[in-house]
């Protein structure tokens, strides 16, 4: 296992390079620079400005500055948000999102493998349907439409909770982000566990089970639910880093301050060290969980060993 | 000479008068026992420099912390800030400003004249890299221009501290507003010990030190930004607001989601959709004021036939621009015929004649001028009309393409490109018409008549006309410059139609009625230490 882990570590620094790279040269290809706005700056102020930040300089040149930089541990300056550095901007944001999103994943896995779970143990009856039609709704009622439905229910008709804001993640302040930012992923867990449940609860293992005379409880905790669980769990290592990282929809419409309006912001302002700042945390974050979700395979799954 | 300096003294003299800024609580008037106040703050501002702010949602928050030498109130007038007087000589260009001895930094430090010989110096500074170095350019101040280009030493800047209360600038030409745009941030005076100290980390909450009613308790990027009062500021006994908050909200709709719960007071802005609805259900909530801005179309004038005259003229006259100002966009705008908006200070422009017609008349000349131009229904203009992803030019967009298509037949297919992507489209020539939008940065009609002399840097559609360039030139010189104004006007829409002007802007709010002292001017200068919160 030990091996394992120390090659995947291996193996990630050249993917984390190749993606900084094509990155870094892919971001710089965009129209338009950090300082082009409405107002075209004259030349002077521009070059002072493009002198400060090494924009004067080839792109390669800015390429290497940069990689000097983050083996430093330094993400560099924003280009957008002047006052602060890229650091101190995903210091302050990153914390905020995976709250959010640590909150809404143990919600949307607690409500999205129970339904998967009820729905396969009573496939295609009423209640496989309802408990599906309950977890689906999160795919027909995506995000930009919940956030305001939940502000318009739980604020403007009914004050109940706070329209927005974070005050350090005070729990009437995290209520209607993770219902919005758990819904959808509460379906497609329910979706896969129930997939994966029924098969399981046709398999031969379970089959053999039953006619031993277990008691049903047992089959289904002891015996389906951990095989069951692998495809759910192949799925929860991406999720979960789309889920801590945040969401634009929730950023913009609960003034969290999280880091999800960043990637869009980012790219639109072409702060060119934010988009790199946050590929490079998603990245990274990616690459650490696939490997999670490798070990926890393997103590899943017998069949599997490194 | 004589005169000028009779003039002077007058002006001098009504200035000092003038009210001093602070909140005037009518008689009668209750106040609320708690005055906080929160308000839309746009997006989250880039900096928060005075001398490198370079959006709308920097120069609010601004305007709060910090204070210049001179403030302008609800109409554009000129208010004492930190200067209580200024003297000019004979021929304007050298201004002495007398400060006032009771002003203060919040941490207890006097407001000095070196602190603005400081801030105006550091603007220029290349080693600052302002964007906004450009507005100390603008009034001439003596060797601006050679220290943003490096060919000269930020020291020689012109602007000298006399004594610590005396503050003078040397202007290399007389420039008649120049005192108007010392109510800009990127004039603001600049705490040098602290900017020494902290650095670019002098802006962040722990280490700034303002001179404005308010200090700064708490920066939480794009969560939200909480000001208190500063006791050290020197009229803060009639301030009333005690802890202003701004919510950096991007999107309108966002916004009033927030605003409608109860957690704003004041909003930013509100969206265009929402607006006939919020009228109807909370009329007085709904504060439409002008703002010094035009939204207009621009022709590529690189490129044939929009080099043609009689092409511009037909397209611009086709516009009904009662329909898109009342019915498109429909938020109070004024329609446009003119590039100045006519709320502009000390000049109003003279309405063109085909401002006089009926939008029928214009629509026939638009038709005949087309056809001379050399196309018909046979052989038809088709263009490609260009705007920045957005849903309100968007539906101009349509509105006008449609206007077009019935009235000259002229086929034009719509553009939208990302905003960085369109500024760059544009900035190359690459396009037919545009979309484009100027908002002033200074009260004078010079900040959109400029635009479109030969040189400047905006004039994407290169319009170029040596009659209008020399006009405008020799109205920077001039005591009265309003007559220069009209002919360029004249020249560049009535003659050329170098754009074809669409609507004045507006600024649209939502305001609580409990709000009192919200008074925007046209350049939206609002002040929190101007406003207080009614029982309620």
């Amino acid at each position: 296992m030990l091996t394992f882990i120390s090659k995947r570590i291996l193996e990630a620094i050249p993917t984390l390079l190749v993606l900084i790279t094509v990155s870094f040269f892919l971001m710089h290809s965009a129209p338009g620079s950090p300082f082009s706005g409405e107002r075209t700056l004259p030349p002077e102020v521009l070059a002072n400005i493009n002198a400060k930040y090494h924009l004067d300089e080839p792109v390669i040149n800015q390429f290497f500055y940069y990689l000097g930089g983050l083996l430093q541990g330094d993400l560099g300056p924003s280009f957008r948000y002047k006052d602060f550095t890229i650091n101190e901007l995903i210091a302050q944001s990153f914390p905020v999102s995976a709250e959010i999103g640590i909150w809404s994943f143990l919600v949307a896995l607690t409500i999205g493998v129970g339904c998967g779970v009820i729905a396969a143990l009573r496939q295609n009856s009423w209640i496989d349907y309802s408990v599906m039609g309950f977890a689906n709704l999160g795919i027909v009622l995506p995000n930009f439409v919940l956030a305001p439905l939940c502000i318009l229910v739980f604020s403007i008709y009914n004050q109940l909770l706070p329209p927005g804001g974070w005050n350090g993640g005070a729990w009437p302040y995290l209520v209607m982000p993770v219902i919005a930012m758990s819904t959808s992923y509460i379906a497609q867990i329910a979706r896969i566990t129930r997939g994966s449940m029924i098969e399981t609860m046709h398999s031969n293992f379970i089959r053999t089970a039953r006619a031993k005379g277990l008691p049903k409880h047992r089959i289904i905790f002891q015996h389906a639910l951990r095989p069951a669980m692998l495809p759910v769990i192949s799925y929860l290592g991406p999720a979960f880093v789309g889920i801590i990282t945040g969401s634009v929809i929730v950023d913009v419409y609960f003034g969290t301050g999280g880091i999800g309006q960043h990637f869009i912001n980012g790219a639109l302002n072409r702060d060119y060290s934010m988009v790199m700042g946050v590929t490079i945390l998603v990245g990274t974050l990616t690459i650490l969980f696939n490997a999670i979700v490798d070990v926890l395979y393997a103590l899943i799954d017998p069949k599997i060993r490194y | 000479m004589k005169r000028t300096l009779l003039a002077t003294a007058i002006l001098t003299t009504s200035l000092l008068a003038a009210h001093s800024h602070a909140a005037d609580v009518p008689a009668g008037t209750q106040l609320a026992d708690v005055q906080d106040i929160v308000r839309g703050g746009g997006s989250e501002p880039a900096t928060l420099d005075p001398q490198k702010i370079e959006g709308t949602p920097g120069s609010l928050r601004a305007r709060d912390l910090f204070e210049g030498l001179y403030n302008l109130d609800g109409d554009g007038n000129l208010v004492p800030g930190v200067a209580t007087s200024y003297t000019a000589n004979a021929d304007n260009t050298l201004y002495t400003f007398t400060l006032r001895q009771d002003a203060k930094w919040s941490n207890g430090d006097p407001v000095t004249a070196h602190d603005f010989v400081y801030g105006f110096t550091r603007a220029v500074d290349p080693a600052t890299a302002s964007p906004y170095a450009w507005f100390i350019e603008i009034p001439s101040i003596v060797n601006a221009s050679k220290i943003i280009a490096s060919d000269a030493d930020p020291s020689t800047l012109g602007v000298k501290a006399l004594d610590d209360f005396t503050f003078q600038v040397s202007l290399e030409r007389p420039v008649p507003y120049f005192v108007k745009m010392t109510a800009h941030q990127t004039m603001f005076p600049a705490p040098k010990n602290t900017i020494e100290k902290w650095g670019s980390d002098w802006t962040k909450a722990d280490n700034i030190v303002s001179n404005g009613a308010y200090k700064m308790d708490e920066w939480i990027v794009n969560e939200k930004m909480v000001f208190s009062r500063n006791a050290n500021y020197w009229n803060n006994d009639k301030t009333v607001i005690n802890q202003v908050t701004f919510l950096p909200i991007e999107s309108p709709n966002a916004e009033l989601k927030r605003f409608q719960a109860g957690q704003m007071d004041l909003s930013y802005e509100l969206p265009n959709d929402h607006f006939k609805q919020l009228k109807r259900e909370i009329p007085e909530q709904v504060v439409i004021t002008p703002h010094l801005g035009t939204y207009y179309y621009q022709f590529n004038l690189t490129k044939a036939p929009y080099n043609d005259v009689r092409v511009r003229k037909a397209l611009s006259y086709a516009i009904d621009r009662n329909v898109i100002a009342n019915f498109v966009t429909g938020t109070g705008e004024l329609p446009a015929y003119s590039f100045t908006p006519e709320i502009v200070n000390g000049f109003d422009p003279a309405t063109p004649d085909y401002a006089t017609w009926t939008q029928k008349e214009r629509n026939e000349k638009a038709q005949a001028l087309l056809e001379e131009a050399g196309f018909t229904k046979s052989n038809p203009l088709s263009f490609k009309l260009l705007y920045n992803t957005n849903e309100n030019h968007k539906k101009i967009a349509i509105a006008i393409a449609s206007m077009w298509k019935k009235t000259l037949g002229v086929n034009v297919t719509l553009e939208n490109q990302e905003w960085k992507t369109y500024i760059e489209t544009k900035k190359h020539q690459q396009f037919d018409v545009a979309r484009a939008g100027w908002i002033g940065d200074y009260n004078e009609a010079s900040t959109m008549l400029d635009l479109l002399t030969s040189t400047h840097g905006n004039n994407d559609g290169k319009y170029s006309n040596p009659e209008y360039d020399r006009l405008l030139n020799e109205a920077k010189t001039m005591q009265n410059p309003a007559v220069n104004y009209n002919q360029a006007e004249e020249i560049a829409i009535e003659q050329d139609m170098a754009v074809a002007p669409i609507y004045q802007y507006t600024t649209k709010r939502l305001v609580k009625p409990y709000v009192g002292g919200y008074f925007p001017n046209p350049e939206d200068s609002i002040y929190t230490r101007d406003m207080y919160i009614i029982k309620h």
